[in-house]
């Protein structure tokens, strides 16, 4: 019986959202929650600096929301609103900082190191293939390796010859 | 040449981050610079604290420079500053004009007669509207205004007397002089 119980009570919140829905795209006034989601999610919460205002329950998040949605019932534009923050705020209030001389290098500082670093390793990458390329052999190196292989080394003065040979190179 | 740069790079590299990170460590996170310095003092009427018919309005106080002081009974660091605010109040260097944010009315009264009153008078702001207006997002914040109605000067969290001294009492001197 119990058990039911909470599969009933565990269905119907399954089913809560699906209620909402309807209504919330219906009205002005659910387009109006969504609109105010969505500039609560670019703004930051300036006491829990990490959160954005949508995400924030802090006192301040609470007011700077109902300011958002009393702005949008005014008739003001998403981008009146963000205004009406930055000029109290600053660009601080921005989740995403607008682009400009002072903000360069943070927009695109990333894409920079990672050029930087691509380079580096194309040119390090092209280092090492030409360090591992084999180097030609002569016909000289052909007849001693063969040498080498059949065991018939002689430890005399071809050994300093190649000995130079490989200094050369 | 080519060992040299071996090292060279790396150290390099490395130099420039510890030099970003070493700043970036000892600035303080929550001191946003106000956008609303040397801009005109945003514009109120609110009830006063005390005398509940009476207004009191930024326009109020053209061509004096004073302290608008946002506090409230509620804020454990307006105790640590509340002591600086009365010594300046007592001294007459300037006047301190009250924000009283967020709060109910008569526990911000019985604040103040507990612990002493610096203000002039206090602004009641119980919605905390201008509070957003000027940009407050942790009390106590203290704002210094010139004649003209600027804001020329914000301090986010408690003035400290080394605050006081160096900064708000100079910067009154020179908009005075």
């Amino acid at each position: 019986m119990r058990n039911y119980l909470f599969l009933l009570i565990f269905l119907l919140t399954l089913i809560a959202p699906l209620q909402a829905a309807p209504t919330a795209q219906g009205t002005p006034e659910g387009n109006l929650d969504q609109r105010v989601q969505r500039i609560a999610e670019e703004l930051r919460c300036l006491v829990c600096q990490n959160q954005s205002l949508a995400d924030s329950n802090a006192d301040l998040a609470i007011d700077l929301k109902n300011q958002v949605r009393e702005k949008l019932k005014q008739g003001a534009s998403e981008k009146e609103v963000i205004n009406f923050m930055t000029e109290r705020y600053g660009d601080f209030v921005l989740y995403r900082p607008p682009l400009k001389a002072t903000t360069m290098l943070l927009w695109f500082g990333p894409a920079l190191l990672l050029i930087g670093g691509l380079i580096m390793l194309y040119r390090r990458l092209r280092a090492r293939v030409a360090a591992v390329t084999d180097p030609e052999l002569s016909a000289d190196d052909r007849a001693r390796a063969a040498a080498l292989l059949e065991g018939k080394m002689d430890n005399g003065s071809d050994d300093k010859k190649s000995g130079g040979k490989a200094r050369r190179r | 040449m080519s060992r040299w740069s071996v090292w060279i790079w790396p150290l390099g590299i490395f130099t420039v981050i510890v030099v970003f990170l070493g700043v970036g460590l000892t600035l303080n996170p929550r001191e946003v610079p106000s956008p609303l310095i040397n801009k005109p003092a945003p514009p109120f009427e609110l009830p006063q604290l005390h005398a509940q018919d009476k207004t009191f309005s930024q326009k109020d106080m053209a061509g004096k420079v004073w302290l608008l002081n946002v506090w409230a009974s509620w804020c454990a660091s307006c105790r640590d500053e509340h002591p600086v605010l009365i010594e300046l109040a007592k001294s007459g260097k300037v006047p301190i004009y009250g924000l009283n944010y967020k709060d109910k009315r008569p526990d911000g009264i019985a604040w103040l007669n507990r612990f002493g009153d610096p203000y002039v008078l206090s602004a009641y702001d119980v919605q905390g509207r201008i509070g957003i207006d000027y940009g407050v997002y942790g009390v106590p914040e203290t704002y210094v205004i010139d004649k003209a109605g600027v804001i020329r000067f914000k301090q986010i969290g408690p003035v400290t007397p080394e605050v006081l001294n160096e900064k708000i009492l100079p910067l009154v001197a020179k908009l005075n002089g």
